[in-house]
């Protein structure tokens, strides 16, 4: 899969047709799809469209992605596609508007080839919580992608499309980027519009990008990044040259690392890859410095009262009135609440529900909902003291590299414990980049994460892609276009 | 702090969600064990701590987001109405409230 700068510029050239790299991605995708039900819709007669309209445009050097073609999860509205978030509740929804990424995107010249797979509601770390099958990692289809965004690493990852659109609220979009070995960037709450993604986790959410290159990840954010008077949390902050820095050095740029956070519980070929790849950083002149997280341990905790909290307040609105599916046979409201509540969710999103629920009810409330609203301030707070010591700090982006579908299904907690170096960075609202560092010796990728200050992604940015460029992967899963 | 089986009964109804007993008898001891996982928290000494309420930052709480009450365009009646499983006559029908 070529980059989208070359893509792009041989469009805007005249080398080549958006119809041909539209073309492309569509047949890739048709033909991987059996093996990896990474797409729940591919809309080629729209892409074609499309893609002739970019085609038809003289002048397309105002184009920063004319003829890209893009990938989108699921759970984020473009109009004439469905929106499934991976469940049956939403049944044959269309929605009738586009988010505020999608204008953009559009706007941009790029191309939708369809919408990816995703656990429902882009609650799971595996994928196995899709109501419509889980999507196969193209590294090696007996294991999980990861999650929630998995469909959309799994398309990066598999050559289909250069980039594609994810959302991140405890690491969806950083945690598959790790597991497939591509790059998942997380920008910082308020960095872009989630006007149009289905809301899970409100105060964590945030859309982000999937992407082969770091330099494509920038390209996009470039597009998406900015205010959107239809989403209060977007912040009036200027957007950056993402591409600017890129190829600066990172020489004399401090990096944090918390050994506490290298120790138990992390797979012994994680921990080696994570090691190899901060001596790579020392040997590009980054000076590495430690830091303290002394409440990252507790992330979890936290992250698992505030996300379903706010899950079940969200989800509140699927009661089969609005859109969606109805369950038949409810003579009388409430009943018809409950039986479409019941056939639509799966049990993972029940589940989360119901601890939400829990933790908000009377007498509860301040036991779990305020307390971990405390603790998350002092999340908080050991990232800004982290960073008057580092410029970004390094983990893995998951303990293990992908595990075998089955193998953490019937335990919820130890599911939930894969993303214990993703939630820190939604709590904390800071932005995060996962860049593949290594193969395992099953020949599985593994992540490196770097989280950085707020509105650092152009540093991020350029630290990724300082090592992709000294330290690239040089390996392509089994399955690729 | 041990779920029973009635407690997710109350929980359930409470999310006006309908569970099943084989659902019932999963979901109790599983949730009971995230609830156990995060009373760590008890742990921590939060007395002076103020809540952080909200994701945004310094930046975002700084940003306003009001505008002038002036009517914008929206999506319109049939549109609303265009995916809804049961519309008539310009609403949406809904089963009968009251029994």
């Amino acid at each position: 899969m070529k980059s989208i700068s070359n893509l792009r510029d041989g469009i805007v050239r005249g080398e080549t047709t958006a119809r041909a790299a539209t073309e492309s991605a569509l047949n890739a995708a048709e033909k991987l799809n059996d093996s990896l039900n990474a797409f729940l819709e591919i809309d080629r007669a729209g892409a074609l469209n499309r893609a002739a309209q970019v085609d038809a445009q003289s002048e397309k050097t105002d184009l920063p992605l004319a003829g890209v073609p893009f990938a989108i999860k699921d759970n984020i509205c473009v109009r004439g596609m469905q929106t499934s978030c991976g469940s049956r509740i939403l049944g044959p929804y269309h929605p009738p508007y586009n988010a505020t990424v999608i204008d953009r995107l559009i706007a941009a010249g790029s191309v939708i080839i369809g919408k990816t797979n995703c656990d429902e509601f882009a609650m799971g770390s595996s994928n196995e919580n899709s109501a419509f099958g889980p999507v196969k990692n193209p590294w090696d289809l007996s294991r999980v992608p990861g999650g929630s965004s998995g469909g959309s690493a799994a398309a990066v990852a598999a050559g289909i499309v250069p980039v594609a659109l994810g959302s991140d609220t405890g690491g969806s979009v950083r945690q598959p980027a790790a597991l497939c070995g591509v790059i998942g960037l997380k920008p910082t709450y308020g960095r872009v519009s989630r006007y149009g993604l289905v809301a899970f986790g409100s105060s964590l959410d945030q859309i982000g990008v999937l992407a082969g290159e770091v330099s494509d990840a920038a390209a996009v954010l470039q597009v998406i990044a900015g205010r959107d008077s239809s989403d209060a949390t977007t912040a009036d902050v200027p957007v950056p040259d993402y591409s600017a820095e890129l190829n600066e050095d990172v020489k004399g740029l401090r990096i944090g690392v918390s050994r506490v956070l290298l120790g138990k519980g992390v797979h012994p070929e994680v921990r080696a890859a994570i090691e190899k790849s901060i001596e790579a950083y020392r040997d590009l002149g980054a000076e590495i410095v430690d830091v303290d997280l002394p409440h990252a341990k507790y992330a979890i905790a936290v992250y698992y009262i505030i996300a379903t909290a706010e899950a079940s307040s969200n989800l509140a609105r699927f009661d089969g009135v609005r859109y969606g599916f109805r369950a038949k046979d409810a003579p009388a409201l409430k009943e018809m609440y409950r039986k479409t509540r019941d056939e639509g969710f799966g049990p993972e999103v029940k589940r989360r529900i119901m601890l939400g629920t829990y933790v908000l009810s009377h007498g509860y409330y301040d036991a779990y909902y305020l307390k971990a609203q405390q603790v998350r301030t002092l999340l908080r707070q050991d990232f800004t003291r982290a960073f008057e010591k580092c410029d970004a700090v390094l983990t893995p982006t998951t303990p293990t590299p992908a595990f075998l579908f089955g193998e953490k299904v019937d335990d919820p907690l130890a599911m939930y414990l894969n993303d214990i170096y993703t939630v820190t960075a939604n709590l904390a609202g800071v932005p995060g980049i996962s860049v593949p560092c290594g193969l395992s010796s099953d020949g599985l990728p593994i992540g490196l994460q770097l989280l950085g200050p707020y509105w650092s992604e152009a540093r991020l940015l350029r630290l990724a892609h300082a090592y992709q460029t000294a330290r690239p992967l040089n390996a392509r899963p089994r399955v690729f276009a | 702090m041990p779920i029973t089986e009635a407690d997710i009964e109350k929980i359930a109804q409470l999310a006006h969600l309908e569970i099943t007993d084989d659902e019932r008898r999963l979901f109790a001891p599983q949730i009971s064990e995230i609830v156990t996982y995060v009373e760590q928290l008890n742990a921590i000494d939060t007395t002076a701590v103020e809540p952080a309420l909200g994701g945004l930052t310094p930046e975002g709480e700084q940003t306003v987001s009001s505008r002038r009450d002036e009517v914008q365009p929206s999506l319109g009646q049939e549109l609303a109405l265009e995916q809804a499983p049961d519309p008539a006559a310009g609403h949406f029908r809904v089963p009968k409230v009251l029994g």
